[in-house]
This record gives structure tokens, sequence and C-alpha cells, in this order.
């Protein structure tokens, strides 16, 4: 009652006008601001949830999930489960009747294939067994009984192979990091985690190639961009402006427009070649590959990146005032001193933006090493569009599009700790 | 050709300047300092002063004309070979080094040694009192304390002329009033050659040895101080420098020291001619507001008397100032002290006020 009383009197206290508590009056007054904020910003954020955040979220989900084997083989996982797969012993009959019973199910079903599928991504030649089991298994009578094993190793020979089934028993379980294994070349086939061999290793130096080659890009478009940002930022205003348009013209032109340009130039029936042989520079029958190869996908890429550099560059350039270079040569400083000790010293934001922005947008590119890149210029995004759209293995691109992004946020974390974020300028 | 250099260390001679090929900036400036003085560039904006200012510094060239340093044509020497310290508007202090490493950038760029160069960092901000910031950064300190950095490093490397570009402008009132001071001490006290630009003129006043009016791209009158207040030589000087009465009219006669000028209105005045030379000429006098009297115990016997209605009579604190119609003028103001003995007036009142001859000046039109 005390404590009631002592409220009503604070509230009393801190009345408006109307007799209302203070707090009470502010808070409807806010609302309705509230409700318009998140009005206004509703259908972008519905976007972004439905449109990045969901398939984000799929994408994780899908490099650990893996369902097949427990899904289609009920039976046979948990007849393996009592298997020894060290013992270099096939497994026991049992074994081979459940999966007997549960591969008639799934060809039933029609799922047998999707099993076989996800098994031949890490083992080449299920889809064929599972293929060549299927015939026998349908002709057999429902209440037929053992022995299997034969039955089996007759409809293919693996089927008496140990590591057939050391594959099974390792992927059987629903989530697995088999898919993350894979993305790094390694796989546990056998049980146990081990690299894949040479020729068919291809992801880490397609990781190590796409970072050192988007640092390269990086690095020329900052040697390229920053006496161009340097100059529009020292101009009179009206070329400044003019400048500004030829730097963003590649902008309004399309990507794939200013790649196939690339490709005019560079093939070896291209202008540049042509040029060269003509000149006499160059033999006819030696012509310059310059396309298709990492050459073309870096020439492409710092071109048509350049802008991301020179714009944030530009924006923080113009912010420096004169004062500070003149005050340098006042006191003493020639040219060189005073560009490299007061005025680089403030650019420096700048080229971190640019920097990042280039990196990031560089290593995610797919579009012109896809056109201009060839085997050699491949980046791994390229293999991520290869996994997805000629092998269907959604798990293997959900993996590598993870350790993509970790690599990417992990990299922005580097670059703050070295950097500052709160040093980096966009305008 | 033995010339007395202490008289004519910073030398204009004849200097124009243009941007664009057409107007001048800069209209035939002539100048010449002796070492030590502490001269201000005093004008409005675009009156040429920082352009000046900028040529001697080396980040503008002259189209022509010469500008010597001691006696050398700098004309050529790019600005990091003049050894001149400059103090900018906003201070430019670089934001990326303490207040040491600012400091000790011109003396790193001589190649000096480290010893050295802790060394004289301590005396150059024991001199502004900031010892205890060397290791700030700029945007650490006060709108004050960065101008105290400024100026240091300005004289770290002991140059022999300094140049400051409107330092005060950012600080407040106080503020500024307190630096007014101790930019003169150091002056002073350090034998300086100081080049100080201010569209100030209360600054102009109270800091410098001369001052040059600037308006137009020329120098107006080139005087101290005091010369400068009480002797405007012309009416953009008389107008520019502190508060100013003026009535219009024509020469009637004029006689040596003294001429006598008829008011638009018909009313006859005294006056001193200073840039009128015959009778007939139009001329605008010019008298002080201060030196301007009503009461008639103060009145000079010389004064010359005439009638003004009190349109307006403000309270002031320390003094009072009268908005009175004199010879048909609606803004003249009479401007005294607040004493026991001094009258307060009420609108409409019709007074007798009077002024000496000689603070009375014919100037031109």
């Amino acid at each position: 009652m005390m404590s009631t009383q002592a409220t009503d009197h604070d509230e009393r206290s801190m009345d408006a006008r109307g007799g209302e508590p203070l707090k009470r009056s502010l808070a409807r007054a806010l609302r309705r601001q509230k409700i318009r904020a998140l009005l206004l910003i509703a259908p972008l954020l519905a976007f972004i949830v439905l449109g990045f955040l969901m398939p984000i979220g799929s994408m994780l989900f899908r490099s650990v999930e893996n369902p097949q084997i427990t899904d289609i083989l009920p039976r046979t996982v948990v007849a393996l489960a009592d298997w020894d797969a060290d013992s270099n012993e096939l497994p026991s009959e049992a074994v081979y009747t459940a999966l007997v019973s549960d591969l008639r199910i799934a060809i039933e079903e029609r799922t047998a294939m999707t099993m076989a599928r996800r098994m031949n991504y890490e083992m080449a030649g299920f889809t064929t067994m599972v293929r060549r089991a299927s015939r026998p298994l349908r002709r057999l009578d429902d209440d037929a009984t053992g022995p299997f094993r034969e039955l089996m190793i007759e409809a293919h020979d693996d089927w008496g192979d140990v590591a057939t089934w050391r594959a099974l028993k390792a992927y059987s379980s629903p989530y697995t990091v088999g898919y993350y294994l894979s993305a790094v070349d390694y796989t546990m086939v056998s049980g146990e985690i081990e690299p894949l061999p040479d020729n068919r290793s291809i992801h880490l130096m397609l990781f190590w190639r796409t970072a050192w080659m988007s640092g390269l890009i990086c690095f020329l478009t900052l040697l390229l961009g920053y006496p161009v940002a340097f100059l529009l930022a020292n101009v009179k205003e009206r070329y400044a402006n003019l400048l500004l348009i030829m730097v963003l013209l590649p902008f309004w032109t399309s990507l794939l427009v200013r790649t196939s340009a690339w490709k005019v130039l560079l093939q070896e029936q291209g202008v540049i070649n042509q040029l060269l042989v003509w000149i006499g520079l160059v033999a006819d029958d030696n012509r310059l590959a310059m396309i298709n190869n990492k050459f073309g996908v870096i020439v492409a890429m710092t071109h048509i990146l350049l802008p991301f550099m020179i714009l944030p560059l530009y924006s923080v350039m113009k912010t420096v005032p004169p004062s500070y270079v003149r005050a340098a040569k006042s006191l003493g400083a020639n040219d060189w001193t005073a560009f490299w000790r007061v005025y680089f010293p403030q650019s420096v934001p700048g080229i971190g933006a640019g920097a990042i922005l280039v990196f990031i947008m560089a290593v995610g590119y797919y579009i012109t090493p896809e056109l201009v890149g060839g085997p050699s210029g491949m980046f791994i995004s390229n293999r991520i569009a290869h996994q997805w759209n000629v092998s269907g293995n959604w798990g293997l691109v959900g993996a590598l599009g993870t350790i993509l992004l970790v690599a990417v946020l992990v990299l922005y974390w580097v670059y703050d700790k070295i950097v500052g974020i709160d040093n980096v300028k966009l305008g | 050709m033995p010339t007395d250099r202490s008289d004519e260390f910073v030398v204009f001679d004849s200097v124009q300047k243009s941007y664009d090929g057409e107007i001048l900036v800069v209209k035939d400036l002539n100048l010449s300092m002796p070492k030590g003085e502490f001269l201000t560039m005093l004008g409005p904006s675009g009156s040429g002063k920082t352009t000046c200012l900028m040529m001697l510094a080396g980040f503008e060239t002259a189209t022509h004309g010469d500008i010597r340093l001691d006696g050398k044509p700098i004309n050529n020497i790019p600005p990091h070979k003049r050894g001149i310290g400059m103090v900018f508007q906003n201070y430019a202090l670089f934001p990326h080094m303490t207040i040491g490493e600012n400091l000790g950038f011109p003396l790193e760029v001589r190649g000096m040694g480290k010893s050295e160069r802790e060394a004289k960092i301590t005396r150059a901000l024991g001199m502004v009192q900031m010892e205890d910031f060397v290791n700030r950064r700029p945007a650490q300190l006060s709108g004050g304390q960065q101008q105290r950095v400024a100026l240091a490093r300005a004289l770290v490397f002991e140059p022999e002329l300094v140049l400051m570009d409107e330092p005060l402008g950012a600080l407040d009132k106080q503020l500024r009033e307190h630096m007014q001071f101790e930019i003169t001490r150091l002056a002073h006290d350090l034998g300086i050659t100081t080049v100080y630009v201010t569209h100030d003129q209360t600054e102009a006043l109270t800091m410098s040895d001369r001052v040059a009016v600037f308006n137009d791209g020329r120098i107006q009158q080139l005087a101290p101080p005091e010369d400068l207040y009480e002797r405007p030589e012309n009416s953009f000087v008389a107008q520019f420098i502190g508060e100013n009465n003026k009535l219009d009219g024509v020469v009637e006669t004029i006689n040596g020291e003294h001429c006598t000028v008829r008011l638009d209105d018909g009313t006859l005045v005294d006056a001193q001619p200073v840039n009128v030379s015959q009778a007939g000429e139009r001329t605008r006098v010019s008298i002080r507001p201060e030196r301007v009297e009503s009461n008639p115990e103060r009145l000079h016997p010389d004064a010359h008397l005439i009638d003004a209605e009190v349109l307006e009579f403000i309270y002031m604190g320390d003094t009072f100032r009268t908005r009175l119609r004199v010879a048909g003028n609606q803004d003249f103001v009479m401007k005294y002290r607040n004493a026991q003995d001094q009258p307060r007036y009420q609108k409409g009142d019709k007074i007798r006020i009077g002024w000496r001859p000689e603070d009375c000046r014919a100037l031109d039109a």
C-alpha cells in the first residue's frame, strides 16, 4: 500500500498537463514517429531478410546437412553401427539383408539415385554400383531370403569391397563435416580424415589464387587510381567534374560490354596482337596469349574495379585542406617530403576504404574470370558456380561459400585491428 | 651599391598580381619593412592582403615586380627554401603527428639531430606555455592551445621573418585579446620581423608597429596605428578604421592648414584640408564620434558649434552613444564616457554640439 502511494505520488509529480504521467505521454508522442520510421524501412528490411539473410542461413545449413543416407538407407545405417570399419572384413550378412530391403524400398520410391549421387560426390562410381544392383533387386520376390551378399557382389564387384562400406559408414550421419573437408581438399571416405589425391585437389589452390590475384588487382587499382584521385581533388572544379565523369563512365556501361571489350582487345586475333604483329614486335605464329589466363583477368578486373578505388580516395583527398601541404613547405619540406610526410598520411583512410572495397569485390568476382579467365584464370566463385550448375552438389557449394564468407569476415577483422575501421572513410 | 639593408629587410617593389590575366588583384604594391618590425596588412576580404602574404611566402608568384628578402630577390626561390615561418588561419597542425612531432618536423627536414631537436622543441613550447602537451595530438587541444602550438611551430626553426594569416580568426573574443598580447610580446622579445594579415581593425591597431590598409589591390595608407586613426589620409581609411561621421559638401575657401566647407544642406563648417587642394572641390568631412562634444563646459573655445537633434540615446554601460541629425545627416554619432557630469538626452532634444577644427578632416569625396 505504501509503495503504491509512493509511486502515485512520484507519477503525480511528473504529470504532464492532462494529468497523465510524463513518461507515458512522451512515449505516446514518440510512438507515431517510431511507427512511421519502421514503416519506412519495412520494405527493405523484409527484402533483406528474405533475399539475403535467409539464403545465407540456408547456405550455412546445407553445408552441414547430410540426410540422404540416413533417410534412404535407415536399416543399413543401424546394421552398420556394429561393424568394425578397421577390421578389413566385409560386414555380416545382416548388413547386406538390411541394405537389400532399404534399396528395394528406395527403388520403389525412386529415391535410390538421390542416395547414389550423394555417395558419388565422395566416391566415384557409386551411381553405377546402385544402378547395377537395382536390376536383380527388382526381380527379387517380396519374401525372398538371403544370402544377399553374393547377390550384391555379383551385381557389382565393389559391393564386396571394404572401402565401399567404410565410405557408407563415414557419411551416414545426418550432419557431416564432409562438405567442408572436400572444400579444403580432404576426404573421410576411408573413415579417416586424409588429403585428397593431388589430381582431385583444386579448392585450396583456387582459394589461394583468388586471394593473391585479388590482392594484386587491389594494389594495381591503388597504383593507377591514386594519381587520378589526387588530380581530381586538386584541379579546378570544372575540370574535376569532367574528369569525374570520365571516371564514372565505366559505371554506366554494362559489365558484360566492358569485359567483352577486353576480349576484343586481348584475344589472339585481337586489336593489340594485330598491332604488335603489324609493327613487327611479335611473330605472326607466336602471338601473345593475353586472354583466357591470369593476365586477362588481372587486366580486365583492374579496369572494372578502378572506380571503386578512385571514388573513396577522391572523397577523402578532397577533405585534406591545402594548407597542410603549404604549412609543410613553409616549414622547409620539399615537394616530396611534404607529400609523403603530410599529405599521404591524411589520405590513408581513403586507401583503406578503397582497398577493402576493391579486395572484397574482387574476391567474390565471377563474371569476368568466367569470360576472360579460362581454366588458369578461374576464381573460387567460378568453381562454386560449377558445383552448383553442373554437379548440383549444394552441400559443397554451401561449404565453399561459407568458407569464403568467413575468410572475408576474418580479413575484415584483421583489417580493423591493423587500420581501424573508424579510419576508413567513404566520403 | 651600399644600401642600408636594416631598413629594407622585406621589400615589395612595384609588385602586381593577376590570377586570370584580366583583373589585377594586387596593383603596383610598394612596401619596405625594417628588421624587427611588426607590420599588419589590414583590409576587407578581396583587397589583396592575403595574396601579398602568399607571394611573400612563395605560394603565389608575382606577375610583375620584385620581392626582396634581406636584399635578395626571392621570386624564384621555392617556399621551402625561403626559411619563412608561417601561421595559418586554421593552424594547419598535422593531425597525424603529436605536438612534439609537429614541432620537430621543420627541424627534422633540416637534418637536425634528435637531442638538439628535443631541446629546441621544449624551448619553443616553453615560450607559449605548452610544454606539458608535447605528446598530445592536435585534436586533443582546444582552439587556443592549437593556436599556441602553431605559433611555436612557426618559431621553432628560428626564422627571421614570420607570416601570420588571420591566426586569431577562429578564437572567441577573450582568448583573441589574450593571444594578441602574447603574439606581440613574443615577436618583440625574439626580435622577429612579422607580417600579420587580418581584417579585424582592433587587432591591427593594438598589435602593430605599422599598419598597411589595403583596398582594391592597393595600400591606401601605411602608418603607425595612431596616425592611421587620428590622421586618416582618405575616406576609405577613415571609414574602415574605427567609427566615423561623414558629412558631404564642397570646399568654399582653402588657406593652408584651414578650409571651410559648405555642406550639402548649406551649413558652413571649418575643417583641416587633407586631400583637397582647391576651392570648389567636392569633399567628405570626417569627424570621430568621441571628438564630438555637447557639454558646454567641455567645449574648446575654438570649437565649431552646430545645431543637432537627438534621434536616439543609447546606454552602453561605460559610454553613451547618441545618434543625431546633423546638417541633414541622420547617422551622426556622438560618443562620450559615462560620468556624473555628463548630460543624458531624450529623443527629440535640440542641442548644440561642437568639435575642434583639427578633428574635422576634409578628405576625398
